[in-house]
This record gives structure tokens, sequence and C-alpha cells, in this order.
């Protein structure tokens, strides 16, 4: 019973964040909700055996991503608050009709094709621990792995390149 | 009542639709960037999930290499709002519009 207590809580903590950072006007408040979104989220990660992804989504995203996010935010976004006019008018109820209806539609097909039969804490759990992922991932998929190598030099080439590229100024069409 | 894989699922699909509604509704480059990755986040969850509910070890392998991957566009795509920030100092996407002509 108290999986399912934690698992409440901790659903409305994660929905209210995601929420938060929809609707906050200041960029910071946005990267704030997303972080408790995140934390939120590695207690699912927790109560699902999970514990080694668990520590690298506190370890990543909510470290090294959001402060990269905040970073940037500091540096380009935080002292204007968003113009809310849209330019299109019909686009914002648009969206968020859309947005329930994917989610509408998602519950629906998928209680019909979930896995619901067995129980999370059972015997039948996934042991999640460093040793049984790094099994599965020097085992089956080192050659997924070591592709990663390669998509993360390129990506560290990439944002150097990004660094060092220095745009012309505008001024000759405004 | 039982915790079942099919409520992380549930949570994962609402997660996924505040995070497509905030690319659709936000005018924030930032703020866009940062619901695609609470849509990546929520993919994740549904990967773990699912391994567990089929008592594989695969879903979190694949939930760790969407981490992997989502790092990297992180990397690329604020270097690249930083460099689009330095020419034009907006961070708002509906004034990138020159390549709209």
């Amino acid at each position: 019973m108290v999986e399912v207590f934690v698992f409440a809580v901790f659903a409305l903590v994660a929905i209210g964040g995601a929420l938060v950072m929809v609707m906050a006007r200041n960029p910071v408040h946005s990267a704030i909700g997303l972080l408790t979104t995140m934390f939120s989220i590695a207690v699912f990660y927790v109560l699902l055996n999970a514990h080694f992804i668990a520590a690298i989504q506190v370890l990543i995203y909510a470290g090294a991503v959001m402060t990269l996010f905040l970073f940037v935010i500091m540096m380009i976004g935080v002292d204007k608050t968003e113009d809310t006019t849209e330019q299109i008018p019909w686009q914002r109820p648009i969206a968020i009709v859309v947005s329930v209806g994917l989610a509408a539609v998602i519950l629906i097909a998928g209680s019909q094709a979930w896995i619901t039969g067995r129980s999370v804490f059972g015997v039948d759990g996934v042991n999640g621990t460093i040793e049984a992922v790094a099994d599965a991932l020097f085992g089956t998929w080192t050659l997924a792995f070591l592709s990663t190598v390669f998509l993360l030099t390129i990506a560290a080439v990439g944002t150097i390149a990004m660094a060092q590229y220095l745009p012309r100024r505008p001024e000759e069409e405004s | 009542m039982m915790l079942t894989p099919g409520w992380y699922m549930a949570l994962a699909a609402v997660l996924f639709s505040i995070g497509g509604a905030g690319v659709l509704v936000r005018r924030n480059a930032l703020v866009m960037f940062m619901s695609i990755e609470l849509m990546l986040n929520s993919v994740n969850l549904t990967f773990v999930a699912a391994g567990t509910g089929l008592g594989l070890i695969e879903g979190q392998v694949a939930a760790l290499f969407v981490i992997v991957v989502a790092a990297a566009e992180v990397t690329i795509g604020l270097a690249i709002l930083v460099a689009v920030f330095r020419g034009r100092a907006t961070a708002n996407v509906d004034e990138l519009s020159s390549l709209g002509g």
C-alpha cells in the first residue's frame, strides 16, 4: 500500500511540475518546474527497481542538463518575460485541444493493451542494479553502446564548432 | 489495489501530452526545448515500466541510450540557441523567421 501512496503523491508532484513548466512566464520558473518533475521521475525509477537509471536520472538530467539550461537562461532569456500575444489567434485553443485529445487517445488505446497483469513488486520484478544493467549493456548491446561514443564525440565537436561560429550582425537587413 | 506498470505508462502519457502542449503553446525557444526534454523523460518512464512489466532488463538499457542521446541533443540545441541569440538578440521563435522570406 505504501507504494501506491508514494506513487500517487509523486504523480501529482510530477504533473504539477510539468504544468508549472508549461505555464510559467519566467523561464527560470519553468526550469524549476521541470527539475521537480525530473526528481519525481527518479522516484518512480526507484519504485520500479531501476536503481541505476534513477541515479543516472538525478546525475545527468537534474544535475548536468538542468544546470546547463539554467546557465543558458541566465545568459540569454531571464531579463524579459515572454510576450504572450499570439501571432495566430486560434493556435492556443487548438494546441490545448490537440494535446488533451492525444492524452485521451493514448490512455484509451493503452488501457486495452498495457501489461497490467503482473505486480511491479512481485517476484518477477527486474533487478536494476549496476551489475545487471552492465551485463546487458556490455554483453548484448556492446555495438549500440560503442556507437553512443561516436554520437557524444560528434556532439562535442559540433558544440565547439557552434561556439566558434561568429554570425554576422543583421544590421544590413534591418 | 496493485500498482501495475500500466499506471506508470498512464502517467507517462499525461506527461508526454503536457510536454507536447508546451511545444505548441510557448514561443520562448528555451521553454520549448524544456518541453521536449519532458517528452523524452516520459518516454524513458514508459521504457522502464514496460521492461519491468515484461521482466526484461532491455527497458532500462533503452532508457539509458535515450538519456545519452538527449544529453547530446541538449548540448547541440543550446549551442544553436546561443549562436542565434548572438546574432538576433531574441529567443522568441516568432521573430526567427529569416528563412521564411
